[in-house]
């Protein structure tokens, strides 16, 4: 519509050929400006163009929610709504017993206490850690420092698979294993998950911080844990805010590594996060998939499933609407792009 | 530490100052290595000493008994062991290969199309972009796993037959391809929220006077795309090529890892660590060289337009110079010949 306008003033300025014809007998309809109004032309958005940028848009956008859509659907039905193929997207009444049955059966509350532990305590370690070494590689200059660079990115690179299995034998030997000290130790050395990436943005932040303010600092007498904790570090909010949310998120969301270390494979430790459990409940019933008696099929469908992974993914979502913000600018914000 | 910065001051004190400022140096090189010591520390214990571990176990049998690890070495013999008699992995590598080169384009395009329509003068763009990076926070996983297992992975049928007709008018065997494609689309468009914000980050930062150079000249947004976008943010899309198929292999809706760990705890006598490390090892040089190869490709493209270049470059001085020197054998001849003739016509004289 604005660029409607835009055309359209410009056309009456402009003394050139579209103009003569646009001011002559309006029967004559204009070609040149009905192309260049849906079109566009080199400067100006065209109706056409933009119509197709939004539908383009809201079709891959719907695509995107589907899945979403699709669980908070199924999850507010009940059986007799599952089964009968009329309804398909909008319950017929509000059921909410799936949630009381997923929220009973894994044992929520428990449960998301024990995942905010695990995910938050190894993401402070992390944050720190990454920071301060961030910061060595950003700030000081040493033999090896393009080796040391090149390693880890090669430690991004390799799949944990082939470090995993000597890392839960030395685990088991330290007797940490099954417990959060599994996650602890290695974010305290900086190899928490994905960890590498976090230092890179840290590098790439503290890099940023003009010489001449380290230089101010050193000549006022700071030494040099005293400039990282007051002048590098409040400069790097930014960067301190997007390692944190991605390392929650992250930690959050990793159930195969927590599984392993922190939760046991057998599931007897003390320790559960909800994304494990979710694994459970898929576990529990594929297992029980192969004899499918009434029983199990009325306790176990699909709406109660589709509850529990909305009940597991809800408060990262949360965190994701209020933080929105944070979340999306912060590729912007690590300076990745920069150079 | 102290002591030996105490040492070091103490050599520097009594000789030249030019030594004093490399003790400096060495000092801001020793609170640099203070201040990535537990990194050392972590790649070493958690990194190197594991790689070199798994390689060792890689190559023998490892036997857990109650009295503790048992390790015998048995050469390649879990490789040979996995490549000919194991039922799986195999298949599920070649699987897990063909998948990867497939879906990493497709991935990595789509972000890059998401990025450019994103950066267009719309309004709402905040709205898209954080559908667009949702997937991000949620899909983990056992919410993946769920959802595919509920079929909510692929498009509704109704969808579908709407973008098979919008894609009819490509040929045959183009249509079945994507259509193949489509059957997961959801997954893999789920898996490039990151890579579309790296996109957006980049293409939002080319210099917008670039665009109008090109306009000047008469270019269209067509090849302002392929001549201005495309090659200034290369750097990005390997970058998100190298991301992709790191996330991709990874990932936990990838079956292989669930394989490895299974092969860890696998009681079964030919099983067990040494199996599986030797199996971790197999599938890192597959990613390794995936990576490489992918890289190779991006890389490779910018060398053969240099390449090409420089020999146009050089092709063309050496045109030159046979020019000029024929130019200058021609004078030198006319010269001789001149000169032939007035000694001929001296002679005859």
């Amino acid at each position: 519509m604005k660029s409607r306008k835009q055309d359209a003033q410009r056309n009456q300025q402009r003394p050139s050929g579209s103009v003569k014809t646009a001011s002559a007998p309006r029967r004559k309809i204009d070609r040149y400006a009905m192309k260049k109004w849906f079109f566009g032309s080199k400067d100006t958005q065209g109706v056409g163009k933009v119509a197709a940028i939004y539908g383009l848009l809201i079709c891959i956008g719907f695509v995107y929610l589907y899945p979403l859509l699709y669980m908070i659907a199924k999850s507010l039905m009940q059986r007799a709504d599952l089964l009968d193929s009329s309804v398909n997207w909008i319950p017929s009444t509000l059921y909410i017993k799936n949630y009381i049955d997923a929220f009973t059966s894994m044992d929520f509350v428990r449960t998301l206490w024990q995942s905010v532990v695990i995910a938050g305590l190894p993401t402070l370690l992390n944050m720190v850690m990454c920071a301060i070494i961030g910061y060595g590689f950003a700030r000081y200059e040493f033999p090896l420092k393009k080796v040391m660079l090149g390693i880890l990115i090669f430690s991004f690179i390799i799949p944990p698979q082939i470090t995993m299995m000597p890392n839960y034998l030395l685990y088991n030997d330290l007797k940490i294993l099954d417990s959060i000290k599994a996650f602890l130790l290695p974010a305290f050395l900086g190899q928490g998950i994905k960890a590498q990436l976090y230092i890179l943005i840290f590098f790439q932040f503290f890099r940023q911080i003009p010489q001449a303010l380290i230089e101010a600092a050193k000549i006022d007498g700071c030494g040099h844990f005293k400039t990282f904790v007051k002048i590098a570090v409040p400069s790097a909010a930014p960067a301190i805010l997007v390692v944190f949310l991605f390392s929650l998120v992250w930690y959050w969301n990793e159930s195969y590594l927590t599984q392993l270390y922190v939760c046991g494979v057998l599931g007897d430790s003390y320790w559960n996060t909800l994304m494990v459990a979710l694994k459970g409940f898929n576990d529990s019933y594929t297992q029980a998939g192969g004899s499918v008696t009434g029983e199990a099929m009325g306790s176990l469908n699909e709406g109660i499933k589709m509850a529990a992974t909305m009940l597991s993914i809800l408060p990262v979502l949360l965190l994701y609407f209020v933080l929105q913000k944070q979340f999306v600018e912060s590729v912007d914000r690590t300076g990745i792009t920069g150079e | 530490m102290k002591i030996n910065k105490n040492k070091e001051t103490r050599q520097a004190e009594p000789k030249a100052p030019a030594k004093r400022r490399l003790s400096l140096k060495q000092r801001e090189g020793m609170m640099g290595y203070l201040f990535v010591l537990p990194w050392i520390a972590g790649v070493l214990i958690f990194v190197l000493r594991p790689l070199a571990q798994s390689f060792h176990f890689a190559l023998s049998q490892v036997k857990m008994t109650p009295k503790g690890r048992e390790i015998t070495f048995i050469g390649i013999q879990n490789f040979t062991q996995i490549l000919q008699e194991d039922e799986t992995f195999p298949t599920e590598l070649a699987a897990y290969l063909v998948k990867t080169v497939m879906a990493t384009p497709i991935i990595v395009v789509f972000a890059l199309i998401i990025a450019l329509l994103l950066n267009s003068r719309i309004r709402g763009k905040g709205f898209f972009r954080l559908i667009f990076f949702l997937p991000v926070i949620i899909a983990s996983g056992p919410v993946m796993s769920q959802l595919m297992s509920q079929g909510a992975g692929s498009i509704p049928a109704m969808n579908t037959s709407a973008i098979q007709s919008l894609i009819g008018f490509l040929p045959g065997f183009l249509v079945d391809a994507i259509m193949g494609l489509f059957e997961n689309i959801v997954m893999y468009l789920w898996y490039s929220g990151v890579q579309i914000l790296i996109f957006l980050a980049a293409v939002q930062k080319i210099d917008t006077s670039l665009y109008e150079a090109a306009k000047m000249d008469g270019g269209s947004t067509w090849e302002c795309f392929w001549k201005i976008t495309l090659p200034t943010i290369k750097p990005m899309t390997l970058l998100n090529v190298v991301y992709t198929i790191v996330y991709l292999s990874n990932n936990e809706q990838n079956s292989i890892i669930e394989t490895i760990r299974n092969a860890m705890f696998g009681t079964t006598g030919s099983k067990g660590y040494g199996y599986a490390s030797a199996m971790a090892w197999l599938y890192a040089v597959i990613v390794t060289v995936l990576v490489l190869a992918f890289a190779a490709a991006l890389a490779l493209k910018k060398d053969v337009y240099a390449k090409k270049t420089k020999l146009y470059k050089k092709e063309q001085k050496k045109q030159e110079r046979l020019i000029k020197r024929i130019e200058r054998r021609g004078e030198q001849y006319e010269k001789q010949k001149a000169r032939r003739a007035a000694k001929s016509a001296k002679a005859v004289r």
